[in-house]
């Protein structure tokens, strides 16, 4: 099998994947992400999952990052990372000691000479793991609540950011126009003609 | 150096990254981003232990699970992280953790 294609795509995955980490605006960050989702999509269709190929490009690098910049957009202008306490080096050594170590466990692991496509998916999410799929049916209900409670912050932080005296101009145009001081050619209804 | 070997790499990288953002993360919403690169490479790993073991539906089907979690999960933390930005007026994780009452 041709590996070289592999090799661009873990090559431009984990490049994206650092400057995602790396980046200090959280824009970049998330569209960082979807391109590292869209690579690894690629590798996995290549790989023959067609089918979590298809799920992880909509979901991954579709619905997480028009959610992530949303999210962005409703916090607003502290979308920035501050600098970390734990000190950069000690923790590049962590991280590298824990990607060396499943490096060091998975490596020497052989392929087994006959990789049959023996049961395809459909048959063992409906099959065999029938219960797993009710239960991620729960989930993603759990999801649009989680939606509809980012949705409503969202109107909820507009609603703050109403301004008390714009709250009294308001209700003084309220009193004048309670008062019969509006002019008449501002209620077009009246005058509308069939 | 075979296919599963070169995979399997990029996998240990990708892992690699994803804990080195989670340790020097502070800000809320990048936290859920680096989550979602683990999961990545989680993802790749799981279709690639199915398809070494002759078995790929079943990595398939655990791939796809993770994907749907792994989605929830980032939903309700940006909602967290949208409330908590409106209640306390930060997304950094100190300033958050030292508030009182």
């Amino acid at each position: 099998m041709e590996i070289a294609p592999y090799v661009l795509l873990s090559l431009g995955a984990v490049f994206c994947a650092y400057k995602a980490v790396r980046s200090p605006r959280l824009l970049a960050s998330a569209l960082y992400l979807a391109v590292v989702s869209a690579l690894v999509s690629v590798m996995l269709f290549l790989l023959g999952a067609t089918e979590v190929a298809v799920i992880e490009l909509s979901v991954g690098a579709g619905l997480v990052t028009v959610l992530l910049v949303y999210a962005l957009s409703v916090v607003g202008e502290d979308a920035q990372d501050p600098p970390s306490f734990i000190p950069k080096p000690l923790a590049f050594v962590l991280a590298a000691a824990a990607a060396g170590l499943v490096g060091w466990m998975t490596l020497p692991i052989l392929p087994l000479p006959q990789a049959t496509r023996d049961l395809l998916l459909v048959d063992v999410l409906w099959k065999q793991r029938a219960l797993d799929v009710w239960i991620q049916i729960a989930l993603i209900f759990s999801g649009v609540l989680g939606i509809l409670g980012l949705l409503t912050e969202s109107q909820t932080v507009k609603e703050d950011e109403i301004e008390p005296e714009a709250l009294e101009s308001v209700s003084a145009v309220i009193a004048h126009q309670e008062a019969g001081l509006h002019k008449p050619d501002l209620a077009p209804e009246a005058e509308v003609r069939p | 150096m075979t296919l599963f070997n070169i995979l399997m790499i990029a996998v240990a990288c990708l892992l690699g990254v994803g804990l080195y953002g989670l340790l020097i993360t502070r800000n809320l919403i990048k936290i859920v981003v680096v989550l979602q690169l683990l999961v990545k490479s989680v993802v790749l790993a799981f279709v690639l232990a199915g398809k070494v073991s002759g078995h790929p539906g079943i990595g398939e089907s655990v791939a796809a699970t993770v994907i749907v979690a792994d989605t929830i999960v980032a939903v309700v933390a940006l909602a967290l992280a949208v409330q908590v930005r409106i209640r306390f007026g930060t997304l950094d994780i100190p300033k958050i953790s030292s508030l009182r009452g």
